[in-house]
């Protein structure tokens, strides 16, 4: 069957994009294949820096013809309603037979299938004028025109082919904004920029081999990983890995020669952070270290050495001596500046830096940085017993956990924020836990990050996180759908992993009173009432945050609702634990039968409730019992409600479950023998007040009837 | 270029020089090729001169039909805010044009010690429209002709979104990299002074003095050669603007006159509203303005006050957006205008 060659051949294309722009032109044009009854064997996208490629083979070289039957009106119905199905269907009235199970007339619809060629030359066009480009723009004398086409850079030419192997492929005939498809393209801008004729995909990949351009963006890396941990080997080094810059540089090359150059030794007295990000981020080269093996190399420390990587895009003719002099200035003069900066912020000690946040605006409603640090001082000190932090290392901790983002390194380099506090903390002699906060408070910055454990780190990471929190709930600035500016979910999380990962008791409704108290009056813009109804809006946030990070984990997150639905729980880390034990026992047979039970129970009541307009609350009275099963089930209802209260008392989860175990032979027996609505209206009252136990028994864990299934 | 000895050199060179200058252009200026940079004398080859490095650009857009302006005569913090091409990026009217701009940025002030940032600089603009459909290529083969052999380095173009919020302006392009270094902006202008680009203009910023320290091979853009003579004829770049950076740094930092600046403001923002306002010809049933390059004037002014008082550190974070904003109602005004001038509109 005929295979399609497509290729997209345009100005350089920005790395970022390009990964998904292959895996969008593969889904747009298979999707819509397929959508025309095309079904394919198989479809690869490629991309370069210059060209968006697709090859998809095993196409039908025609749509097949479509039989449709269309069921119309009866026989002897008006002629008005037989002419408007004809009109429908677009059929005379001969095509029209009887149906032969009744009196309708049937019309058979042929619609022959059309060549591929022509499918695609309909198809191909939408594509590229609907193409979703984060960002695209137009240019050229074309786009004074309304209509114009865009592209992520200017389009310039385009290949469409398509045929079986055996023959010379056809042409796609289309053209899209003068862009006429064709079979030609180019090859390397600068080593093969003539043109190049190509038939199918297989000589199209081989001849821009030979002009230079390794299309594939995998076998760019592939050639980019192997080269450079080769160079740094041959030297006794070793390559440090980065997938992240690995994909960006192999997007900003077409022909990769990977190069090796160095710099002067006195820049390594500066952090390898901070070389490491001078030459990633500025130069988008890879840094070499010291092997790590420190078995057969004892003199080897696994640190950065004075070299670089570098992946050209050309063959030089000089062998790249003079890209490799050039890329060398340009690291020298930036490892100067990363130099000249760390040794100036290490000149000012960094409280002394604070004065300055007074005049950093924070958020307009919520004041300056410097009244935010000393939110945050106020509320880890009143946090660290709560977590067995040292209050004074803790209050050192917040006074100076921020104080690097006035360093002129991290103006550079804001990923190096928190590091370079610790850096410069540790330089003025701090004690190891203060300087390590500077750095950990931040954490975890997502679901995937390192939770801290130091104390005086964990204290200060959730004072950050509080103030946040609280702070923008006090202003009326809760994430809304996709849109959360000030990652206050991720900050939510944050709070939720901090204390669930290091067993922590916090309870969160009096740490957001105690946030709110610490607001500046002339700013925060709220009603004394919503400072009242705050912490418990914030708490059903990170009701919801629990929710979400058990989904991701693939746990039941609708027993997150039945826990906190018990009301006055604040204590996270009891409601995980709750959580996780009710899951455990709804596995078991108990648990799924209890909670059938006490559904059946909450259902009855509900709908008896609403029928007599009132609730069955109150204490059964025991001499109204006429069966051994209600005696029983109140027996059982006694027992384990304390038998469970006393262990949730203890916090101990598991055996409260245990317990609730013991009510379901009760509660399935009861259903069994026992008629709820009894003639009698005081046995009827007294047997849902039994019910209304149940469902109070089971609330020493969680509220059933907000669980699922 | 290599292996030439430069004392052996010089006068041979003279020779083909004085001939190609004086008989072709005479006969047909547009016949005349660009110089071969080996023809050149050396004090004028771009990897020795700065003035020569300047020159061999201007000599190559005009060979690509630029018209080569000469600065525009106001302080500015870049090449973009110069009307030829602000305003001459709007409507439908083609233009080319090239020319350096002195650069001022206050804030980038280093007294003169640091070796790449200035409060005074040069940058060479090129602005086509439509952008023709070899830009890309046009942009190589300059860099060739200031003596970057695409052979021997590594040119790249890196993505760079464009972004002027005082000018309410965006394009999509790249920077230019050769060998790991930043040369050139590129750019497609989408939208300038808040107007669409209908055609869409190309624009080309070189970064001089960086350009030029990569060609002589200097670390310190004060030790450029300048005029490109050696010995008591040579002057450097800091013979030249030393002085000037540290007095300026000086200035814009320290002594500026905030309150003088915070007055001209609002003078240049009521002014600009003024000559807008009053352009407007009235009794013609086509919309017209006959003063959108005075007024533009204006907003060019309040761009550079607003500039020395963001450097003398007086404007709050809050109030520079609210600054910032008003520059760009000022921008958007001059193009709304400037579309409904003789250049600027259709016919």
């Amino acid at each position: 069957m005929p295979d399609l060659l497509l290729e997209l051949f345009s100005e350089e294309i920005p790395a970022r994009m390009q990964a998904k722009a292959a895996d969008d032109l593969r889904r747009m044009v298979t999707d819509r294949l397929v959508a025309e009854g095309l079904v394919y064997e198989g479809a690869k996208a490629f991309v370069t820096p210059r060209r968006l490629a697709l090859t998809v083979h095993g196409i039908p070289a025609r749509q097949s013809d479509l039989k449709t039957e269309r069921k119309g009106p009866k026989i002897g119905a008006p002629d008005a309603a037989v002419q408007g199905f004809l009109k429908a269907t677009g059929l005379d009235e001969a095509t029209i037979q009887r149906d032969p199970k009744g009196d309708f007339y049937v019309a058979l619809i042929e619609k022959p299938g059309r060549p591929t060629l022509d499918v695609l030359a309909d198809i191909l066009p939408v594509i590229v004028r609907t193409f979703p480009w984060p960002k695209s723009m137009r240019w050229g004398e074309r786009s004074a025109k309304s209509g114009a086409l865009t592209w992520v850079r200017p389009l310039h030419s385009i290949i469409a082919t398509f045929g079986p192997e055996t023959e010379e492929p056809e042409i796609v005939k289309f053209s899209i904004d003068g862009i006429e498809a064709g079979q030609t393209t180019f090859g390397h801008r600068f080593l093969a920029p003539s043109a190049i004729s190509v038939r199918r995909f297989e000589d199209y990949e081989a001849k821009l081999k030979a002009a230079k351009v390794v299309l594939d963006p995998q076998a760019r890396k592939d050639i980019i990983l192997a080269d450079a941990k080769q160079l740094a080997f041959a030297q006794g080094f070793e390559l440090v890995e980065d997938q992240v810059l690995l994909d960006e540089v192999s997007g900003l090359v077409e022909w990769p020669v990977v190069l090796m150059g160095s710099f002067d030794q006195e820049f390594l007295s500066i952090p390898g952070e901070v070389i490491r990000a001078t030459i990633r981020n500025n130069q988008k080269c890879f840094v070499v270290s010291d092997p790590k093996d420190s078995d057969k190399n004892p003199d080897k420390t696994g640190k950065l050495t004075n070299k670089f990587i570098l992946t050209a895009n050309i063959e030089a003719t000089d062998g790249g001596k003079a890209i490799i002099a050039g890329n060398e200035r340009v690291i020298r003069a930036r490892l100067s500046d990363a130099k000249f900066f760390y040794e100036s912020d290490l000149k000012t000690k960094l409280e002394d830096r604070l004065p300055k946040f007074e005049n950093i605006v924070f958020h307009e409603k919520l004041g300056t940085q410097g009244e935010r640090i000393k939110r945050i001082e106020r509320l880890a000190a009143e946090i660290a017993p709560l977590v067995g932090a040292d209050v004074e290392k803790t209050k050192r901790a917040a006074h100076l956990a921020k104080a690097d983002l006035l360093t002129e390194v991290v103006g550079e380099f804001p990923e190096l924020q928190g590091l370079m506090g610790k850096y410069y903390a540790l330089a003025q002699g701090e004690d190891a836990s203060v300087a390590a906060a500077s750095e950990e408070h931040y954490k975890p910055q997502g679901p995937a990050d390192r939770v801290p454990t130091d104390r005086v780190s964990v204290a200060v990471a959730l004072a950050d996180k509080m103030d946040t929190l609280v702070g923008f709930w006090a202003i009326d600035e809760k994430p809304t759908g996709s849109k959360d500016p000030y990652a206050l979910r991720r900050a939510a999380l944050g709070v939720i992993r901090l204390i669930a990962e290091n067993t922590i008791r916090l309870p969160i409704l009096k740490a957001a009173q105690s946030a709110i108290l610490g607001l500046p009056e002339k700013g925060a813009k709220y009603p004394a009432a919503d400072a009242q109804k705050l912490p418990g809006d914030l708490l059903s946030f990170f009701a919801d945050r629990l929710k979400v990070q058990l989904r991701d984990q693939g746990a039941r997150h609708d027993l997150v609702d039945a826990v906190f639905a018990l009301g006055g729980q604040d204590d996270l880390l009891m409601v995980v634990r709750r959580v996780e034990a009710l899951g455990k026992f709804l596995d078991t047979d108990d648990g799924k039968n209890l909670l059938a039970g006490t559904k059946r129970a909450s259902n009855i009541l509900s709908i008896e409730e609403k029928k007599d307009k009132r609730s069955f609350d109150g204490a059964p009275d025991p001499t109204l019992y006429k069966l051994d099963e209600e005696k029983a089930l109140a027996k059982a209802i006694d027992q384990v409600k304390s038998e469970a209260g006393a262990a949730v008392a203890k916090e101990d989860f598991a055996a409260a479950m245990s317990a609730m175990a013991k009510l379901r032979p009760a509660v399935d027996a009861f259903f069994d023998k026992v008629k709820v609505n009894d003639d009698e209206p005081n046995v009827r009252e007294n047997r849902l007040k039994l019910l209304n136990e149940i469902r109070a028994a089971t609330r020493a864990v969680a509220d059933f009837s907000k669980i699922e299934g | 270029m290599p292996g030439h000895d430069d004392g052996h050199w010089l006068p041979i060179a003279l020779i083909p020089l004085a001939t190609a200058d004086t008989v072709p252009r005479a006969q047909n200026p547009l016949a005349r090729p660009i110089l071969p940079m080996d023809e050149l004398p050396a004090h004028m080859r771009p990897e020795r001169s700065f003035q020569g490095f300047i020159l061999a650009l201007q000599r190559f857009w005009a060979e690509q039909g630029c018209v080569i302006l000469q600065p525009y005569d106001m302080e500015m913090g870049a090449g973009t805010f110069h009307p030829a091409t602000t305003l001459r990026a709007l409507g439908p009217k083609p233009w080319r044009a090239a020319y350096v701009q002195p650069s001022r940025r206050p804030k980038d002030g280093r007294y003169g010690k640091n070796p790449n940032r200035m409060q005074h600089y040069y940058q060479y603009q090129v602005i086509m429209k439509p952008s023709p459909p070899n830009l890309q290529e046009l942009y190589l083969k300059s860099l060739a002709a200031i003596g970057l052999d695409s052979s021997l380095h590594d040119i790249r173009f890196v993505e760079d979104d464009w972004e002027s919020p005082t000018l309410g302006a965006w394009g999509l392009g790249w920077e230019c990299w050769c060998d790991g270094m930043e040369v050139s902006q590129f750019t497609y202008f989408q939208q300038v002074a808040g107007v669409e680009c209908a055609p869409v203009a190309g624009e080309l910023t070189y970064g001089m003095e960086r350009l030029a320290c990569y060609l002589q091979g200097v670390d310190h853009v004060m030790d450029l050669n300048f005029n490109g003579r050696e010995g008591v004829d040579k002057v450097t770049y800091g013979d030249v603007f030393l002085q000037a950076e540290q007095e300026y740094s000086l200035h814009n930092f320290e002594h500026s006159d905030s309150e003088m600046l915070f007055k001209q403001f609002v003078m240049a923002e009521e002014a600009c509203k003024k000559y807008l306002a009053a352009g407007w010809k009235s009794g013609s049933n086509q919309k017209e303005h006959l003063m959108a390059l005075p007024a533009y004037d204006q907003c060019i002014k309040a761009s550079h006050v607003f500039n020395l008082l963001d450097a003398r550190g007086v404007i709050s974070v809050t109030e520079r957006q609210s600054y910032i904003g008003r520059v760009r109602d000022l921008a958007k005004a001059c193009g709304e205008a400037w579309v409904h001038t003789e250049a600027g509109r259709a016919s």
